[in-house]
């Protein structure tokens, strides 16, 4: 299955976003995450099933003004 | 004491985190300015590079109240959806809200603002609104709950101080009791005085402070200014006068009569 994640195409065969994010290295980096535009909270992470081409977002904390 | 939604503050000074040349310079920074609240951001993170956790843990190690903001988006979904993603990342209800309407200027979209404004505030976040100096959308972003503004001085690091005295200072006298910060346009510690010798509560540089040739010495600069704005403030300053008025005293003068 397609996911976008941060605006790039990504392949996976998971079906949770939390197994998606240890597929992609997250581990235990502090991240927060969104699909669709969605919020999703970590403690949800694990029963959010992706479908093919949903848009993931994986933020961190990051210099601002 | 500057009072944020029940957080007592002694600095007046909030600094924000972006475009200093390097972390340890950006910790100086904070240091110098005895800032207490520093602004802090969320960006896409890349599970190879993990750029967003060093800084995450510089932040944390300075002891700092964070202040998460929403910047770069220009709708209220986009909004709303970055202050959930703030606040579970960052621990803290604080907001500050930006819904920026139009690219050249970064002028807040105050139609997008107050709505979404009024969605945070009904979910309990404490919504520092980056606002314009228009008292109709200060009037309806305290109506959505909002116990702090932040009006703009000028354009986001356009560094050209207080652009709209009148518009600033009428602000101020309609709404004496709501904490008030100037955010924005800020380029010298002799704007920052200014703002707080005309009752502005405190103010947010970013640029000012991170794009100067030395950061650090720049931020101890608007702390003095800062202080010496608010302590003016307090001390009373005199009404301008078309006129001049010999400060000598006039009576007993020689060579007069």
């Amino acid at each position: 299955m397609r996911i976008l994640v941060n605006g790039a195409w990504r392949e996976t065969v998971a079906a949770e976003l939390s197994t998606v994010l240890d597929e992609l290295g997250y581990g235990e980096a502090v991240v927060t995450t969104a699909v669709n535009g969605e919020f999703v909270a970590a403690g949800v992470r694990p029963r959010t099933r992706l479908a093919e081409g949903d848009r993931v977002e994986v933020l961190a904390p990051m210099q601002g003004g | 004491m500057l009072q944020l939604y029940g957080t007592a503050l002694r600095s007046r000074l909030l600094l924000g985190s972006a475009r200093y040349p390097s972390p340890a310079v950006l910790t100086e920074a904070v240091r110098a300015a005895r800032a207490e609240v520093v602004t802090v951001a969320l960006r896409r993170e890349s599970g190879g590079e993990r750029a967003g956790q060093g800084f995450w843990s510089i932040i944390r190690e300075l002891g700092v109240r964070v202040l998460p903001n929403t910047a770069g988006c220009h709708s209220v979904k986009e909004a709303v959806t970055t202050a959930h993603m703030a606040r579970e990342v960052f621990g803290t209800p604080w907001i500050k809200l930006e819904v920026i309407g139009e690219d050249d200027t970064l002028q807040p979209d105050v139609f997008g603002l107050t709505e979404a404004a009024g969605i945070l505030c009904a979910e309990g976040f404490e919504v520092f609104p980056y606002t314009t100096e228009d008292l109709v959308v200060a009037e309806r972003l305290l109506a959505a709950g909002c116990r702090v503004l932040m009006p703009w001085g000028a354009p986001i690091g356009s560094g050209r101080g207080l652009n709209n005295l009148f518009g600033l200072t009428a602000l101020r006298a309609h709404f004496p009791d709501v904490p008030l910060i100037i955010d924005a346009g800020i380029g010298v510690p002799s704007h920052a005085a200014r703002a707080l010798e005309l009752g502005f509560d405190a103010v947010l540089i970013n640029t000012a402070v991170a794009q100067a040739r030395d950061p650090p010495r720049m931020a101890a600069a608007f702390a003095q200014a800062v202080e010496a704005g608010r302590a003016a403030r307090l001390a009373g300053p005199i009404e301008p006068r078309d006129l001049a008025t010999p400060s000598t005293p006039v009576i007993g003068t020689a060579f007069r009569g």
